[in-house]
């Protein structure tokens, strides 16, 4: 019954994804005066992609084609592990946070091999520009994390929201800055705005586009997916782990409810607030990056202090 | 009947030397005895590590070789037993890689009987160094080791850089062997003997530990690669043969981790948590700056070694932590901490051998070494690009394989730093696991480089165009069994971690906490609540959804895939020289950590017909070194320089001075006397 | 002594000073002078409201007076008179060129751990709320010298002066739990006769200089080099 539930959870997790990339999108043309899509437009954009004849590079090799779905793959284990409705499912304890983060690693290793795979500069920018992007962006968000997990004193997510839950509202210097620290590697590691721009073809400031650029039919369906996935996810995470009241604790179909409307609420805030931040900050140049991800760093070098020092003084 | 085991696989290894110098005086003696005898030494060295690992007991024995009032004390104990499997499954693999190798690069009978007689030298010597249970017997069979190992590197002599490369190797071992020697000095003349029976019941005072402790440390450190001793690998390492590269790289640097462990938890009485600091943050020193310079290479062995660096310095720092928690009295997370660094010692063993012969195999097969000169492999050695890959994924430590297992379990060390008291050791924990973070982070983006412009994209060179897949079934058998290990310990993790638990038990007297799970389906090292990994379950969760996906997908196909050339932008002609190079990949964390390198960059610019603007050519070069060379080496360099001219003056090749000096001396010399 | 143990209003001051801190930071890596004035008013922002916080749960009106002032003066007028300044001088468009901004950041990182590291000392003769209060202004402090130190904008110089005025002054509201009328009042004047007065001297700078670049005041040294 529990595994049934984990695994009905991870499908809506997946299946609920594109729609808050949709709303994203919504509010951001609403916010830019533009006429907005609608909620459903991504839903439509990858049903029309899976139609379509996929167009593979001559010079690529295997590896390009079986890309898309071990990145897809380690997605939906990703959201099988992420807390979404409920808390205490089987499926989190198959995998503890710094699981989580190897998870967008193996995806990322792959997508970048993907993109050097077919030979052209391009390729090759977008690769070498994402993993110096995330190998800066994974101390951070390592950081950030390890600050509530030693809050917990558990790696477990799940058991890690249990916790702050159980705790009630504490105001903790550390979670404000570990919350930051890990907005900000969401950012970066979503690509969004200011780091990577995700409706840009330039040449110059492209990074994850970069990568993908020779991906066409059912194999760019699964990685924009993907990326959709990822938003989700780090979504999820910031909203269960800094805001988890409202998730379902038991398995009862009133608190499986509640839990869906109150996750559905966070999320909608948190999209409305990056639509905000989107609009108003521009793109930065690629070497301002490390400052900016170096900040997150500091933050999350702030928070785990501010916990081992200011919160728990022996 | 273990100790008899691991008797006869050091004697199986000078076999299969002895045989390869038989072999050149009577050419009718098969050289596959060499391989098999190799082979067996490999499979005995398992079976007696395996065994003695299962049985956890200590085996003793008192050998009657040597100095007659010094017999050879011998003592096989879990740790050793551990480290024999690790040696065992690297010299079993190599038995099936050599034959070919060796064959095909080695023509001449001399040079292949060199070669064989020393390999065999080299694995006896290693092994010996694991049985010793006194210092001269460890001191003989360390000295073996370096010795025949300087031949290995000196193998291809006729390169005067490698002559190089051979004698900076040689130098710094004896350097650290001196060290080594030094330590053991302090403890013995504590001991008043020179076994280590002695010396783990002797009183020492903490100044004089401290001092053993940094003897040791340099000298271990020297063998194993710590930064800033670290020089004479990248030097070394790509210059020999790729199966030795493979020994040293894997086993070797593990040998040295065996002499530190030994030294630290177990000949001194007591640790202290300080020396746990200074190997962590020399260790994480290490790691960074390892991957960091592994990340700028284009030689691929050379990144390779370096990379070495980095896993040495992730094993040394949790060593560290290890420390730290045993003397701060929590036994059953040093524990942890020493299963995180003796698995990733067995972990490290697999994949850099793996990607060692993988590297042989590319050489072999293009003649190249060069990253960026290669390419498009992928499709052209699918099946060594295939366990080259697996070798990549289980380095970068993702999910699913080995490598992962053990960062993960640094990582939970690290993360109980929560029960210490102590202020510094608070604040520098998390920032040296952050450091971690970012070393797995740029391992990941250096072999993702690694793979994508070896075996990716266009080939760069007409050597990789025209490469081939090996033929020789035994040469694609070694790596794929390594590939097979991390594979299966990255699944199954628990089956090692509970024989390496046992040597935790007798090093320093302690498991892992009780409520720790090490099952078959999912591992636990505190307790499932605290955190919990089960590899079984995550590979079906990706198969499932790999396959549901795929599915779905593959429903109706009416669309099959078409095959077109790749987008050019609409200019045509593209060419391979557009893909991206290892400089040009590197080139944002090369400047994000600039002052990490020294970078000579140089651009220069031909025009044509003198304009400003006109641009016929353009050449850039790019120079790394390393910061040790300029600030360490160089110094030393000088200061020896100096003194030995100072020295040098009184050398005035006048007879009636030399004649001067004689007789003052043994005026001195009588004056002492009397 | 965990946080979990504390009440309501102890972790809300701790969070506001946690704030507090990170508004510091903000400034330090701070290259346009418009950004660092309106994160300088955001700190002043966060000092008002924990001194309505104070106001609130210790019942003492007069803070709320304090309360008014330190709004109406750090987040209305100074910044204000600071911004009109850079407007008025068309500086509002330079940004600086910060050298070494990380390893500034990293030695800010180190300056707040220091700072607890020189409080350990009171660690067993304080409440917590103290000792945390007490150490964030101190950093607040070393951090808006660091500020003087790593900008060369006399502006930011102002900036990073004011900041070190709020430090303090989030020290005394939160440790004393507001100080006498008399001295606030005092206080406050003082901010704004020194913050009068630094306009003045920026139109005396600019008009001899002709920047206000204070490297280049090196100029005015005496012995030629």
């Amino acid at each position: 019954m529990n595994w049934l539930m984990a695994i009905i959870q991870t499908a809506l997790f997946v299946a609920l994804a594109p729609l808050l990339m949709g709303f994203l999108k919504f509010c951001k043309c609403l916010l830019q005066n533009r006429s907005a899509p609608s909620f459903l437009q991504p839903y439509r954009d990858l049903l029309k992609l899976t139609r379509k004849q996929p167009v593979i590079s001559e010079d690529a090799s295997w590896l390009f084609c079986v890309a898309p779905y071990i990145i897809f793959s380690a997605m939906i284990l990703a959201a099988s592990v992420v807390p979404f409705i409920a808390i205490d499912l089987p499926t989190s304890a198959e995998a503890d946070v710094i699981v989580l983060v190897g998870f967008f690693a193996f995806a990322r290793f792959f997508l970048a091999l993907a993109g050097l795979d077919i030979g052209t500069a391009f390729g090759g920018m977008g690769s070498s520009r994402e993993m110096t992007i995330s190998s800066l962006a994974e101390p951070a968000m390592l950081m950030a994390v390890f600050t509530l997990t030693m809050t917990a004193s558990t790696t477990n997510l799940s058991g890690a929201i249990e916790h702050v839950i159980q705790e009630g509202l504490i105001l903790r210097p550390s979670f404000v800055f570990a919350l930051f620290a890990l907005i900000l590697v969401a950012i970066a590691e979503t690509g969004r705005i200011p780091v990577d721009n995700p409706t840009t073809h330039l040449e110059l400031t492209m990074i994850h586009e970069a990568m993908i650029l020779e991906y066409s039919g059912r194999h760019l369906a699964l990685i924009e997916w993907a990326s959709a996935l990822k938003l989700m996810l780090y979504g999820v995470l910031i909203s269960n782990i800094f805001f988890p009241w409202g998730i379902a604790e038991s398995f009862t179909l009133s608190a499986l409810g509640y839990g869906f409307l109150a996750i559905s609420s966070k999320l909608i805030v948190l999209c409305i607030f990056l639509a905000f931040a989107e609009t108003a900050v521009a793109k930065m140049r690629l070497f301002r990056v490390q400052e900016y991800l170096g900040f997150a760093y500091l933050l999350g070098v702030l928070g785990m202090l501010s916990h081992i020092i200011l919160e728990s003084t022996r | 009947m273990i100790l008899f085991l691991a008797y006869s696989a050091v004697i199986f290894s000078f076999a299969s030397g002895s045989i390869a110098l038989v072999h050149l005086f009577k050419p009718e003696v098969n050289k596959q005895w060499v391989f098999w005898l190799l082979g067996l030494s490999g499979l005995a060295a398992i079976i007696a590590g395996v065994g003695g690992l299962i049985t956890s007991q200590i085996y003793l024995d008192t050998l009657n070789m040597g100095l007659p009032w010094l017999p050879w004390h011998v003592h096989f104990d879990s740790l050793s037993a551990l480290f024999y499997l690790i040696i065992g499954i690297a010299v079993f693999s190599i038995s099936f890689y050599a034959p070919h190798y060796t064959h095909v690069t080695q023509k001449d009978p001399q040079s292949f009987a060199v070669l064989s007689l020393f390999t065999g030298l080299f694995i006896g010597g290693m092994l010996l160094v694991l049985l010793a249970d006194d210092a001269f017997m460890f001191m003989i069979a360390w000295e073996l080791m370096s010795v025949a190992s300087y031949f290995l590197v000196a193998f291809d002599h006729e390169n005067s850089a490698n002559r190089r490369a051979a004698f900076l190797y040689l130098l710094m071992a004896e350097v650290g062997a001196l060290f080594i020697i030094l330590a053991f000095g302090v403890m013995a003349s504590f001991a008043e003997d020179f076994t280590f029976d002695a010396m783990r019941v002797s009183h020492l005072s903490t100044m004089w530990m401290s001092v053993a402790f940094i003897l040791a440390l340099i000298g271990f450190g020297m063998k194993a690669g710590l930064v800033p001793i670290h020089v004479w690998l990248p030097e070394a390492h790509p210059v020999a043969p790729s199966h030795i590269s493979a020994l040293m790289s894997g086993v070797m640097l593990k040998v040295a981790i065996y002499g530190l462990i030994r030294f630290c938890f177990d000949l001194l009485p007591e640790v202290h948590w300080e020396w746990g600091v200074v190997l962590l943050v020399i260790g994480t020193i290490s790691a960074v700056s390892g991957i960091l310079y592994a990340m700028m290479q284009q030689n691929l062995k050379r990144l390779l070694a370096y990379s070495s660096v980095e896993n040495i310095g992730i094993i040394v720092m949790v060593l560290g932590l290890s420390m730290i928690f045993l003397a701060n009295h929590y036994p059953e997370f040093a524990a942890l901490g020493l299963l995180a660094a003796l698995l990733h010692s067995f972990n490290h063993a697999l994949f850099k051998n793996l990607l060692f012969l993988g590297a042989g195999i590319i050489h072999h097969q293009t003649h190249e070494l060069n990253i960026d000169m290669l390419g498009g492999l992928i499709k052209r050695m699918p099946k060594t690009s295939f366990l080259f890959l697996i070798g990549c994924m289980s380095i970068s430590s993702l999910p699913l394989f080995n490598g992962f297992v053990s960062e993960w379990l640094a990582f939970q060390t690290a993360l109980r730093v929560d029960v210490l008291d102590d202020g510094v050791l608070r604040s520098i924990i998390p920032v040296s696991a952050a450091a971690l973070a970012l070393t797995a982070a740029l391992a990941a983006a250096c072999f993702v480089k690694v793979f994508g412009l070896i075996f990716l994209g266009v080939p760069r060179s007409r050597h990789a165009e025209k490469a081939k897949e090996i033929t020789d079934k035994r040469m694609l058998a070694a790596p794929a069994m390594l590939a097979g290990l991390c594979f299966f310990f990255g699944i199954f993790p628990s089956s090692i971690l509970h024989l390496i638990d046992n040597v935790a038990k007798q090093l320093i007297g302690s498991n892992l906490p009780p409520q720790s799970v090490l099952s078959v389906f999912s591992i636990a090292p505190v307790s499932a609540q605290q955190a919990s990994y089960s590899p079984p379950l995550v590979l079906i969760g990706a198969l499932m959804a790999a396959g549901v996906c795929f599915w779905v997908l593959h429903r109706n196909l009416k669309t099959s895939v078409r095959i077109a050339p790749t987008w050019d932008c609409g200019f045509g002609g593209l060419t391979p020289r557009m893909q991206y190079t290892s400089s040009a990949f590197t080139m944002p964390l090369r400047r994000i950590f600039s002052p990490a390198f020294l970078i000579e960059e140089t651009i220069e610019k031909t025009m044509r017909n003198n304009t400003e603007t006109n641009v016929a050519q353009v050449r850039y070069s790019l120079h790394i070194q390393d910061h040790s060379w300029i600030h360490l080496y160089q110094p030393v360099e000088h200061g020896v320089n100096h003194v030995a001219k100072q020295v040098g003056r009184i050398q005035t090749g006048n007879i009636r001075t030399y004649l001067g000096y004689s007789l003052a001396t043994l005026i001195l010399l009588l004056w002492v006397v009397s | 002594m965990n946080i979990e143990s504390q009440d309501f209003y102890t972790q809300a001051i701790l969070s506001m000073s946690a704030l507090v801190g990170l508004t510091s930071f903000l400034m330090l890596g701070q290259g346009r002078l418009l950004r660092l004035i309106f994160v300088f008013a955001l700190q002043g922002l966060l000092l008002t409201l924990t001194t309505g916080l104070c106001a609130y749960s210790l019942d003492n009106p007069h803070l709320y007076i304090s309360a008014v002032l330190t709004f109406s003066l750090k987040v209305i007028f100074i910044p204000w008179m600071l911004q009109k300044q850079v407007l008025e001088m068309n500086m509002h468009r330079d940004v600086e060129a910060l050298k070494n901004n990380t390893s500034v950041m990293l030695g800010g990182a180190s300056l707040m751990v220091f700072s607890y590291y020189v409080l350990q000392p009171i660690i067993h003769t304080s409440s917590m709320i103290m000792l945390n209060a007490l150490a964030v202004s101190l950093s607040v402090v070393l951090l808006g010298l660091l500020l003087m130190i790593s900008h060369r904008q006399a502006v930011a110089h102002v900036v990073g002066f004011m900041s070190i005025e709020n430090g303090l002054f989030f020290a005394a509201i939160v440790s004393t739990n507001g100080m006498p009328m008399v001295v606030e009042l005092g206080v406050a004047f003082d901010v704004l006769v020194a913050a009068v007065l630094f306009g003045i001297f920026f139109l005396h700078i600019r008009t001899s200089i002709d920047s206000l670049d204070v490297d280049l005041m090196n100029k005015l040294h005496e012995v030629d080099k």
